[in-house]
């Protein structure tokens, strides 16, 4: 049983690896396909040093996820704070039901709301183009929200509200009970929302596709090129992407292993 | 918590210093320009849009067209692609984006010049306006040559494999046949597929009569079941692999697959076929017209053109590559066929809005059959 | 003491800006467009064209179903063979299971061609031992392939996370009471999850039957799925937003039934759904 039970985990396994392993063997491939492999070489590697494109494309999805993940938090988290002190549940619960709405939402229909609402603003203000990197920005932010709102409001719930009223009355300022008494209790929920963020951000496909206009993201260039003959530097460049991720995860979690040890020490 | 930040941030740095070295492992061409080129725009950036594999990019030895002039002028090209002439209408007309240089094909400058999208050309300050042969001058769409330079010129044929198709085939039928079941890749665009179907059932392609359509719909729909897939630049992967037998697509692209695959042989088929010509045109939201007008007159340089023809693989409606003798193509009879060789061809039109509608409408029902 | 309460409430502000502009007015704009035509007069002529596109609803619902329950009874079973393993067999188990989610998705279902193709490895495989190819790619099981394979994820991380917070000893007493494996699954187990299983339904359900991209690779565009005719409508150009906003409103419709409908299995109400 325990041995059929670890095989079908492997099996599993094997289904998700499957098109990843394939990626990585043909980045080596030294000739164009993506196919059939004919020999080793680094040249997709060398090739995509020289991809303007998809470099700068690289450029503007970490730049969106850095800025998107940022701004949705402190937007969020300072949400989700108001959101608690609601008295009315009425209200309460319509507020919850519409910051639900981009999750609940299917991409594509989101990303064309937001298309034709940029549009519409550009056509009334005259301008001469209105999609661009702030409207890839505003939609990155409008989808990271309900995230950062949904993983920080527990942990306030949790947190006892008479900390920050005893820091009050102990003579902080507000800003000061929320940065030295409320900020440090939520920090796991701000900080897993800010991750989520970041990961949703450098993910999008669909949203960006209607809204980047010439901020092409590198899903969007990704998809340009697979709808020609998709040559290995893609799979290059995913390769690298999926070794900074490795390592950048396992980072994270030696991390959090090691500052969970040092709280079972307290 | 700030590790992992400055971890994510170092990351970010290595990417865009990435993209600062990019520059670097190009080596610029030795270029004979006929033209004068400044710096006077350095600095502002020109948006270009045109079709996917359609402008010499540096790989395999050949000129980079576009780092080339950004070296020449300074000025920076922001290049995208489309892959379909209403793809790129549908982006220019909302006005999301603005483009300084666009490369749409005929029907569709027609409309666009019909629905004033297009600014006229300054056709003084092109001053290589001379190298376009008087064959693509004036054409139905531009009969002043006041808004368009031609850019490449083509026709559509039927791609084969020997190895799957022992008979050579000579007309579009062959796209019907049952014995390549699944083997037959098909236009994934409604007026290029449709042309195929009006050839077959002798209609004008330009027909404003719905029944035309109709009835090119239903022929459409008959193929479906022998289809492997529809396709527009997959084609080069699915044909070059041996994955299909048999596809229509344009002359150009053949040759180019051809260099991949030699059991690849092509033809234009009996019935008729469909010639295009893509112009380099300046739409009117553009930023920076006099950049954009550079920049047409440094696609017109013959080291330029020849780079591009012998990328593209399409003919050149630019006389300084045709009569070159070093050009790849040079003479090729696929892309310049001889009077007598020529096969029967029409042009497509800007056909009026509701046909229009008609006919995108009939492509989803063929595509939901 | 009011003030600071008063402070709270304003410092949520911002967000309700945003969420007004961002969310709401969007929304409007899709309702507006729907009941107009190009010219902007009202109509509801775009919805009679609903039944032009009923296949496409129909197909996108039938893939979306067909992948949703297949991703469910691979990822059941495979939380449940999870938690038997030890702590830290689990938690490097659960990070490989998401890792492929910070992929590229466009990547990871583009490489499936490379293994599906009629010249692709498994073909090619078959054939070097003499057997006939398979035609896999193009085909109604490789879209639904495509889906199960970039949603899985999102099925196993809420029923992993339900199930390894289900009390040991509750597992214990039913042994005591007598249950055999089956009872055990279906009367303790089960409904200890349920709250997993919806949220994990819903999560692939919605990207699946909105997709616009599996179904053009893996389907060889012979498939126009619900979220194909929305993008051939707007790539066509601004004249077919209208059509193609009734759509998207009538996508949307079709989510949230489907959404109250989960719901009505658990108990959460305005928590929503949260990895």
């Amino acid at each position: 049983m325990k041995l059929l039970s670890k095989l079908y985990i492997a099996l599993i396994l094997i289904f998700l690896y499957a098109p990843i392993l394939v990626m990585f063997i043909f980045s080596f491939n030294s000739a164009e396909s993506v196919w059939v492999f004919e020999g080793f070489s680094l040249d997709w590697y060398k090739e995509l040093i020289f991809n303007t494109t998809m470099l700068n494309a690289l450029q503007h999805t970490l730049i969106i996820a850095i800025l998107s993940a940022f701004i949705s938090t402190v937007l969020g988290t300072a949400a989700a704070i108001g959101i608690l002190q609601l008295r009315k549940k009425i209200t309460k619960s319509l507020v919850m039901s519409v910051t639900n709405i981009p999750m609940m939402n299917a991409d594509i229909v989101t990303g064309i709301s937001l298309m034709l609402l940029f549009v519409f603003f550009g056509k009334l203000l005259g301008l001469t183009e209105s999609l661009g990197f702030f409207t890839v920005l505003i939609a990155h932010i409008t989808f990271n929200l309900p995230y950062v709102i949904l993983s920080v409001m527990p942990k306030l719930q949790q947190t006892d509200s008479h900390l920050p009223e005893a820091a009050l009355d102990l003579g902080c300022t507000p800003l000061q009970a929320f940065f030295k008494v409320v900020l440090p209790s939520i920090m796991p929920g701000v900080f897993s929302g800010f991750i989520m963020a970041f990961t949703l951000s450098l993910d999008d496909f669909v949203i960006s596709y209607f809204t980047c206009g010439h901020y092409q993201t590198l899903p969007i260039v990704i998809y340009n090129m697979t709808k020609k003959t998709v040559t290995p530097d893609a799979y290059a460049l995913s390769t690298i992407i999926f070794v900074a991720v490795f390592v950048l995860l396992i980072l994270y979690n030696t991390m959090q292993n090691k500052s969970e040890r040092k709280v079972a020490k307290r | 918590m700030k590790r992992l930040l400055s971890l994510i941030l170092v990351f970010g740095m290595i990417c865009s210093f990435g993209a600062l070295l990019s520059g670097c492992g190009y080596t610029y061409a030795d270029l004979d320009l006929r033209a004068e080129y400044t710096k006077e725009f350095a600095g502002t950036t020109l948006n270009v849009y045109n079709w996917g594999e359609y402008i010499s990019d540096g790989s395999d030895d050949s000129i980079d067209t576009i780092k080339e002039f950004e070296h020449i002028t300074g000025i920076k090209v922001n290049y995208s692609t489309f892959d379909s002439n209403e793809t790129m209408y549908s982006q220019i007309k909302n006005g999301g984006v603005s483009y300084d240089i666009i490369i749409p094909s005929d029907y569709m400058i027609e409309r666009l010049i019909n629905e004033d999208m297009l600014l006229k050309l300054d056709t003084k300050k092109i001053t290589n306006l001379d190298l376009v042969d008087s064959k693509y001058k004036g054409l139905y769409f531009d009969p002043k040559d006041e808004y368009t330079v031609a850019y490449c010129v083509g026709m559509v044929g039927l791609i084969y494999n020997t190895k799957k198709v022992k008979e050579a085939p000579d007309s579009w039928h062959v796209l019907w046949d049952k014995k390549y079941k699944d083997d037959i890749l098909m236009f994934n665009n409604p007026r290029d597929a449709f042309a195929i179907a009006q050839f077959m059932l002798d209609q004008d392609l330009n027909s404003t009569n719905k029944s035309d359509w109709d009835k090119a719909a239903s022929l459409l729909k008959k193929q479906k079941k022998y289809l492997q897939s529809y396709v527009m630049d997959e084609v080069y992967g699915k044909m070059e692999t041996g994955e299909a037998a048999l596809a229509p697509y344009y002359a150009g692209d053949f040759l180019t697959m051809w260099e991949n695959n030699d059991d690849l042989a092509f033809v234009y088929p009996k019935e008729g076929t469909n010639i295009f010509v893509d112009s380099v045109c300046i739409p009117k939201n553009t930023q920076n017209y006099e950049a954009a007008i550079m920049f047409i007159n440094f696609l017109l340089e013959p080291d330029i053109a020849l780079a591009n023809a012998e990328y593209i693989g399409y003919a050149s409606p630019n006389t300084a590559v045709v009569n070159n003798e070093n050009y790849y193509y040079y003479g090729n009879k696929i892309l310049y066929p001889e009077e007598a060789d020529m096969p029967k061809t029409q042009y497509f039109h800007d056909i009026d809005k509701d046909i229009r509608n008609y006919y995108e409408n009939l492509w989803i029902d063929v595509k939901l059959y | 003491m009011k003030n600071s309460a008063l402070g709270r409430r304003i410092i949520a502000c911002p967000y309700y800006v945003w969420a007004a502009i961002f969310i709401i007015v969007p929304l409007i704009m899709i309702v507006y467009y729907s009941v107009t035509n190009p010219s902007g007069n009202i109509t509801l002529d775009n919805f009679l064209l609903l039944k032009k596109y009923g296949k496409a609803f129909l197909l996108s619902i039938t893939y979306a179903l067909i992948s949703t329950i297949v991703t469910f009874f691979i990822a059941y079973p495979l939380s449940y063979a999870m938690t038997k393993l030890k702590m830290s067999s689990q938690r490097l188990i659960l990070m490989m299971v998401i890792f492929p989610m910070w992929m590229n998705f466009l990547i990871r279902t583009y490489s499936w061609i490379s293994i599906l193709a009629n010249t692709g490895i498994i073909n090619s495989f078959l054939v070097s031992l003499g057997l006939e190819p398979l035609k896999l790619i193009n085909t109604p099981g490789a879209i639904i392939l495509g889906m199960v394979y970039d949603f899985l994820p999102y099925m196993v991380l809420p029923i992993y996370t339900a199930m390894s917070k289900i009390d040991r000893s509750l597992l214990e007493a039913s042994d005591d009471l007598g249950c055999n494996g089956w009872q055990k699954l279906k009367k303790v187990i089960f409904p200890l999850t349920l709250p997993g299983v919806v949220s994990g339904i819903t999560m692939v359900f919605v990207p699946s039957v909105s997709t616009f991209y599996i179904s053009q690779k893996l389907g060889g565009n012979k498939t126009m799925l619900i979220g194909d005719a929305i993008e051939y409508l707007f790539n066509i150009g601004p004249d077919h937003y209208n059509v193609a906003s009734t759509l998207s409103l009538v996508l949307m419709v079709l989510i949230l039934i489907s959404m109250a409908i989960m719901n009505r299995f658990t108990d959460e109400t305005d928590e929503g759904v949260i990895i």
